[in-house]
């Protein structure tokens, strides 16, 4: 028996981005119906690091993020929890002279545009922040930036929609993707059938399944960013830690268990990935470099997940050059959690106005015209 | 070139999958976490320390030997590595540390026999001090030649409790009393699958016998309501199965409600895994001969499905018997089938311990709120509750996620029975369709520095330079 | 009372192996696991992370991970597992 259901918009994808445009697009007062193919908020958005941060996104992001930030400042109004977010800080680390001069650089650049970081180094820095192995000569520090649990987080803002009245279809995997007149026809072949005006496609690492349905295309790939996480440790670390050049991030929790990043899994079929040994013991090398006192500490769990990725490192945010009311939010390449709940108003703001405040012209699907779209299945 | 036959697990059933490799004219590699094999009830006392096999094992202690003594023969013709944790399972390669070294081991045939658990159902104050498994109390008497206590309650079900208390009870511990969850009934119901094995069931008949003789109380129906102490235990609450309280003195409890199987590596080899009613558990896939649903991946003995060390000797073979039949030229039928029809006997018998130690069926609805479920991150019943009511989660990973449950060092092994008891009450919905943890390497926690002895971090690759 | 464990009569001392728990000197026998020796001779081997409760093991067998024992190098022991050795110094107090 299919539910055929109508409504304003139908998000495909449950993750952060979908789940924020669907509570935005309620609070807009237009109906939504949120198709998720498994439960909300348990992919990317659900396993990724935490990191809350605005350090260190090109400055065709800083709108967007700094637009974030307020939002995650008020987050329990939106999603009623607060996620375990703190306002840490973030601490970019240099270890070298010329990674100090990037940061400098950086720093500079950034300042114009709204975003203050303080620099820090030589013997200042290593009485701010001793934990450091020698290998850290200095850095640059967000005090606004945080982190997060994204698996609460996530999952937070799917049921806020849902609770102010958006439908969420939870195990659902949408194969039906039409668009007929002005409206568009969803839905997965057996249980639900949704028409509507509207379509964001918010369908993660897995958005070209969506987007190629519409004769859109772009190049985008899958990448498998490798976690892990230690046993409860006495506080020894209050910042949200990154490096520049990148490879290895880490913060601790409020129960003492340490986050860490960097390194690269291994697909498992189509919808997971699995950590491999060498990205395991890489990472752990990372970590015991930059962190000496975790030496003696005890990795329990392992593990990595599936998260979109361009070429640029930009997201595509925006509407399909060839169906304007499909609009696309894909491809964040690791760096979505942050931005997520922002993209998610965009989206509505564009279903709602036909228009947003930010700057999306960067993060076009169009800029990748030009080049033959690379499809990792 | 030749097949590499790895064998995890120096158990009984992992001992005889050595034999019956070796005997056939491999040379298997035999991992085994523990510093010397015989696996959890054939347990030998550390290197150094004398004990008579009678003492140690008393009715199995012919059968202790022989298996011991024969895997002790072969090991010229073994590569054995003791010591050994394997962490991680990738197709056709297992990664293992010992002694601080992590190591990588390709195999062709991987046989899993790593062994069980008691499965815990928590009461209040079973994180206290002096508060073990049944398994633990026998472990502290075999391996290490000391007794809980000395005032000591036995309490749970299954016959494990009965075997335990009666060692105590005969090496001079003071058993208190002997508590049973079940329901006599429910053992008088079970006497005609019983009979599939008699001598077992007889043994069971003779440990209450002796303890009766002995002057210990048992009793029958009992519900757990509280052990009680600050620093340690002092005394267990409980309550009759006519509804009248007890309190117990006493200076330790050993309790358990049967035996779950370890089954991390199989999830992490890719083993799909079904519900089985009778062990009320999910179970990685198997059939008659021991094959999983993974090519080259073998299971046997009780980390495959409860069933005993006599079961798991047979298992064992049986499973080596399947490798050999799928990576040589051998073949042997009759060996095989004979392996399967006995195995078969020992299902049955299985399926009579169930009913005669059934767990407790509103365990989870008496369960207080402030019962702690997740004793490595200290998650209470309400928690648990409080988040279904909140959220709708109905599925053990989703539970996990939210809750932090599974999220310690143990990975489930301890709250898993009692976590997907209360989720499916609290759910409304049948204890298998909450699902199940999935495990997640490392299987127990790896020290940081084990990697570090490697060479030096390289770059960072371009591509990953996330931030 | 002041032990969790209590050693058998019946079994004969094996060679005494020193060492040292929360400051104060001990002497245990060859043969047995950190957690035996500190079990004859006290009642925790650590504090639960969250609630601060003692915490002695659970199931002695390698499952529970409830038995991990802090050296006073800051290295950790799973004690039911580790055999003692000579010279070691454990710690059953939280450190910072």
């Amino acid at each position: 028996m299919i539910e055929k259901l109508s409504a304003d918009v139908t998000i495909v994808g449950g993750g952060i981005v979908g789940s924020s445009a669907a509570l935005f697009l309620r609070r807009f007062g237009l109906s939504v119906v949120l198709l998720e193919r498994g439960l909300c908020g348990a992919a990317a958005s659900g396993v990724n690091y935490g990191g809350v941060r605005v350090q260190g996104r090109t400055l065709s992001q800083l709108p967007l993020a700094l637009r974030a930030r307020s939002i995650w400042s008020r987050l329990s109004s939106y999603i009623g929890i607060d996620g375990e977010y703190v306002q840490s800080g973030h601490l970019k680390i240099a270890r070298s002279e010329s990674d100090m001069a990037n940061l400098e650089a950086y720093a500079a650049q950034m300042r114009e545009h709204g975003l203050s970081l303080q620099l820090v180094s030589g013997a200042a820095f290593r009485a701010a922040h001793p934990m450091f192995g020698a290998r850290a000569v200095g850095g640059s520090f967000c005090a606004e930036d945080g982190h997060a649990n994204p698996r609460l987080v996530s999952p937070a803002f799917a049921r806020a929609a849902q609770a102010a009245g958006a439908r969420v279809i939870e195990q659902c995997t949408v194969s039906e993707l039409g668009h007929t007149g002005n409206t568009f026809v969803v839905g997965d072949g057996r249980s639900v059938e949704v028409k509507s005006s509207w379509l964001l496609n918010c369908a993660g690492a897995w958005a070209l399944d969506v987007a190629q349905r519409f004769g859109d295309a772009a190049p985008l790939t899958r990448i498998h960013p490798g976690m892990a996480v230690t046993e409860p440790v006495p506080r020894f670390m209050d910042v949200n830690v990154g490096v520049e050049g990148g490879g290895i991030y880490g913060r601790q929790t409020a129960r003492g268990n340490c986050v860490m990043g960097g390194a690269r899994g291994a697909a498992k079929g189509s919808l997971y990935a699995v950590p491999t040994a060498e990205a395991m013991g890489e990472l752990c090398r990372r970590m015991a470099d930059l962190f000496p006192a975790l030496a003696d500490v005890h990795v329990i769990r392992f593990w990595s997940g599936v998260e979109g990725s361009l070429p640029d490192h930009q997201p595509v945010i925006g509407p399909s050059p060839n169906v304007p009311e499909l609009i696309h939010a894909f491809g964040f390449c690791g760096a979505g959690f942050q931005t997520g709940p922002a993209v998610g108003e965009a989206l509505a703001e564009l279903v709602y106005h036909g228009r947003c405040d930010i700057e999306l012209a960067p993060f076009a699907l169009q800029r990748f015209a030009e080049h033959d779209s690379l499809v990792t299945s | 070139m030749t097949t590499k036959f790895v064998i995890v697990g120096a158990g009984p059933a992992g001992m005889r999958a050595a034999e019956q490799l070796v005997s056939a004219g491999h040379r298997p590699v035999v991992i085994d976490e523990a510093h010397r094999f015989g696996g959890q009830i054939y347990r030998q006392p550390p290197y150094g320390v004398q004990r008579e096999r009678s003492d140690l094992y008393g009715f199995e202690a012919d059968r202790a030997s022989a298996a011991l003594n024969r895997f002790a023969s072969l090991l010229p013709q073994i590569d054995y590595r003791p010591n050994t944790l394997v962490w991680q399972v990738a197709p056709q390669t297992l990664q293992l540390v010992r002694d601080g070294r992590d190591e990588t081991l390709p195999f062709n045939a991987l046989i899993l026999a790593t062994g069980a658990t008691d499965r815990v159902l928590p009461f209040p104050g079973w994180t206290l001090p002096g508060v073990v498994t049944l398994g633990a109390a026998q472990v502290a008497l075999k391996y290490q030649a000391c007794l809980v206590g000395p005032r000591v309650v036995f309490a749970g079900t299954g016959p494990l409790l009965y075997l335990v208390a009666w060692q105590y009870a005969s090496h001079g511990g003071q058993v208190m009393a002997v508590l049973d969850t079940a329901p006599t009934g429910a053992k008088l119901r079970a006497v005609p699958k019983m009979l599939a094995r008699p001598t077992v069931a007889a043994k069971g008949a003779y440990f209450v016998m002796r303890l009766r003789l002995a002057g210990v109380p048992i009793y029958s129906g009992v519900r757990l309501l509280g052990a009680e102490g600050r620093e340690h235990v002092t005394a267990l609450r409980w309550q009759k199965a006519d509804g009248t309280q007890r309190t117990t003195n006493c200076d330790a409890v050993g309790v358990g409600h049967g035996l779950r199987s370890e089954t991390q590596l199989a999830d992490l080899a890719g083993c799909r895994f079904d519900y089985h009613s009778v062990d009320q558990a999910w179970l990685p896939t198997r059939d008659a001969s021991g094959r999983s649903t993974v090519r080259g991946v073998y299971l046997a003995g009780d980390g495959a499905a409860i069933l005993g060390a006599d079961a798991a000797e047979l298992s064992g073979a049986r499973a080596a018997l399947a490798a050999l039949e799928d990576f040589t030229i051998a073949t042997s039928t009759a060996l095989a089938s004979s392996l399967e029809a006995e195995s078969r006997r020992h299902a049955r018998f299985r399926a009579g311990l169930e009913t005669a130690f059934a767990l407790p069926a509103n365990w989870a609805a008496d369960a207080p709120d402030d019962l702690i479920v997740c004793r490595c991150e200290e998650i209470t019943a309400g928690e648990l509750r409080e988040c279904v009511k909140t959220t709708g989660a109905r599925e053990m990973n989703r539970l996990k996620a939210l809750t932090r449950i599974g999220m310690g060092r143990c990975q489930g092994r301890m709250c898993a029975p009692a976590a997907s008891r209360l989720l499916a009450d609290a759910a409304g919905c049948d204890l298998k369709d909450v699902g199940r943890l999935r495990s997640q390497a490392p299987v127990k926690p790896l020290p940081i520095r084990l990697m570090r002895e490697a060479a030096t971090a390289a770059p960072v690759p371009f591509e990953e330079r996330d931030d | 009372m002041n032990a969790l464990l209590n050693r058998l009569s019946t079994v004969a001392p094996r060679a005494p192996v020193h060492f040292e728990l929360d400051g104060v000197p001990c002497t245990a026998q060859q043969g047995d696991t950190v957690l035996t020796a500190i079990l004859t001779q006290a009642t925790r081997l650590r504090e639960a992370e969250f609630s601060g409760q003692p915490r002695a093991g659970f199931c002695l067998m390698g499952a529970c991970q409830d038995c991990w024992v802090q050296t006073v190098d800051g290295r950790r022991l799973r004690a039911c597992s580790t055999l003692l050795e000579d010279g070691m110094r454990l710690s059953t107090r939280r450190q910072p």
